[in-house]
């Protein structure tokens, strides 16, 4: 690990202003992700500063009905909390289904989402890798690729976005509330934080330097049963190869709404529009709900140790989605 | 590795290299094996560190040490506070013999600074009994054989411990059927999933299970 000064921030503001003073400064927080990646030598910030400990780990109800969620929550007691169990069950789910129990104690809620990908180019320094290296080029469009995206990569990059609870807010539609080193603030919905790769995949969301997630906020629940549903290579402790969040609203036999996010697929979670256009109005069925799939997986592409993606992806929609009808 | 002040008794190491019998075979692999972190660092940082004072909270005693910032919670207890019960294995927060509580919640030591701990209650394994008195958790390991080599049951215990805590407290798990669900049924498969950051290499799972579904019983 390469040598850093550590301070711990006093508020939100200088926090922001403590990274964004100095050019190799990063945030840590729960620091599972971030620390593993500096012994790793991956990431190698010469100062730190730890925010842990800032008054940001609160749930509290907002006035529309929902909840806003403190940027240091921490992961286990995000999914633990009787409110987002009952009115957000997806959201528990995808966070149970992901890390283990010791890491999501640590985890906080903004570092999950800006944890990095588990590409393992990315964790090789000795391989070439876009995101870690810009322009050395990606080991893993010929490379051992069968946890890659199919949807938004690039040819300069084809690495996932690992989490699982971003999947479920995507779904959910959580916006991302930051504060900035001049203490201003904005509001980001999730499907605008994550950049894809394009040709410059080690930029990865459009966070400024020194800019801070303070919050994300759940809008009130939508109508409908919540499913989230994981596929990966063994039964606990492993990344999503594919993941489906859905949401889907009833009204007689006939599906009047639906939102659905996908996890394992691309390097942020993935919105499945068209599949959600698809299922408006449909009559609930297998043939919509492979339709719905069909139209979600319709642009990907594989890359030869990931082409098994594309069937397990519309087959884990069509079984996530059959589950959320079943008494929606 | 410097010697501190802050031992309070022989570590694993010592007594390798003091000669023990038993030892000669592993003293040789042990140390490249359990500081594969530490190898990378110093060939990397050719002037020391500065370093920083602080004072930790472990086991019901304030410690203070100076420490490297870089000095994860894991190495500052094996390696400068003479608290040798936590293990390293994987050094990346995937085995989990490193688990430690911290404030009554389980974690892994080895993913965390020891600088970002000050203020915190710390509990090691050391800490669980109660004089001669084992925990429950560490009677009931010892009662159904709960390990085989023993390097990763410090962690399977200390990760038990907050596990019992966080069911009682019902919390839901990636088992559980309804996460909305007030309690928690303590079923093998539950104790399996809520379990999984624990890897025991000699695969002891079956009676690791046992040990804390009789804990959980208060067996």
């Amino acid at each position: 690990m390469q040598s850093f000064t550590y301070e711990r921030a006093a508020s939100a503001e200088q926090a922001a202003a403590a990274v964004a003073a100095q050019p190799d400064a990063k945030f840590i927080s729960g620091g599972t992700n971030l620390l593993d990646l500096m012994k790793l030598e991956i990431e190698r910030p010469a100062h730190l500063v730890d925010i842990s400990r800032l008054p940001l780990d609160r749930i509290e109800e907002t006035a529309a009905g929902g909840l806003r969620v403190g940027a240091q929550v921490r992961n286990s007691d995000l999914a633990a909390d009787p409110r987002v169990r009952s009115r957000y069950p997806m959201l528990t789910q995808a966070l149970l289904a992901g890390a283990s129990g010791q890491i999501r104690n640590k985890a906080s809620t903004s570092g999950n989402l800006l944890q990095r990908t588990r590409c393992p180019y990315f964790y090789d320094r000795n391989m070439p890798c876009n995101k870690r290296e810009q322009g050395s080029g990606c080991a893993a469009l010929q490379g051992f690729n069968r946890t890659h995206a199919v949807l938004g990569a690039s040819e300069a990059c084809i690495a996932v976005h690992p989490s699982d609870m971003a999947v479920a807010m995507a779904g959910l539609d959580a916006r991302i509330e930051t504060i900035s080193p001049g203490g201003e603030t904005r509001t980001i919905p999730i499907g605008d934080l994550h950049r894809l790769p394009e040709a410059t995949p080690h930029v990865e969301t459009v966070l400024g330097h020194g800019e801070m997630i303070a919050a994300v906020t759940l809008p009130p629940p939508p109508p409908g049963r919540q499913v989230y549903r994981k596929v990966r290579d063994r039964a606990s402790y492993a990344f999503a190869l594919v993941s489906v969040a859905a949401i889907v609203e009833k009204s007689g036999d006939r599906i009047r709404s639906a939102r659905i996010a996908m996890g394992g697929v691309a390097a942020r979670p993935w919105r499945a529009t068209e599949a959600e256009r698809t299922l408006a109005g449909a009559v609930a069925s297998d043939g919509a709900f492979t339709d719905a799939a069909e139209a979600a997986l319709a642009g990907a592409v594989g890359h030869g140790g990931n082409d098994f993606k594309i069937p397990l992806a519309k087959r884990t929609m069509r079984h996530t989605l059959a589950a959320a009808v079943e008494s929606a | 590795m410097a010697e501190t002040d802050y031992r309070n008794g022989p570590t694993r190491r010592a007594v390798l290299e003091g000669g023990v019998a038993t030892g000669v075979l592993l003293a040789t692999s042990i140390p490249a094996y359990a500081e594969p972190a530490g190898a990378v660092s110093a060939a990397a940082s050719a002037a020391p560190a500065p370093t920083m004072p602080m004072t930790l909270r472990i086991n019901a005693k304030d410690l203070s040490v100076e420490l490297d910032p870089r000095t994860t919670l894991l190495d500052a207890l094996r390696n400068h506070l003479g608290l040798t019960g936590s293990k390293k294995g994987c050094d990346h927060g995937q085995c989990g013999a490193c688990t430690v509580l911290v404030d009554g919640r389980r974690i892994n030591s080895c993913l965390t600074l020891a600088a970002m701990h000050e203020g915190d209650e710390i509990t090691t394994v050391e800490g669980l009994a109660v004089g001669d008195r084992l925990h429950p958790v560490q009677a009931a390991f010892v009662a159904r054989d709960g390990f085989q080599c023993g390097y990763c049951t410090p962690g399977q215990i200390c990760s038990a411990v907050g596990m019992l805590g966080e069911a009682r407290a019902g919390w839901p798990s990636h088992a559980s059927a309804d996460v909305a669900a007030a309690s928690v049924a303590l079923t093998d498969a539950e104790i399996r999933e809520r379990m999984s950051g624990n890897i025991c290499r000699c695969a002891a799972y079956p009676n690791i299970v046992a040990a804390i579904r009789d804990a959980a019983e208060g067996a």
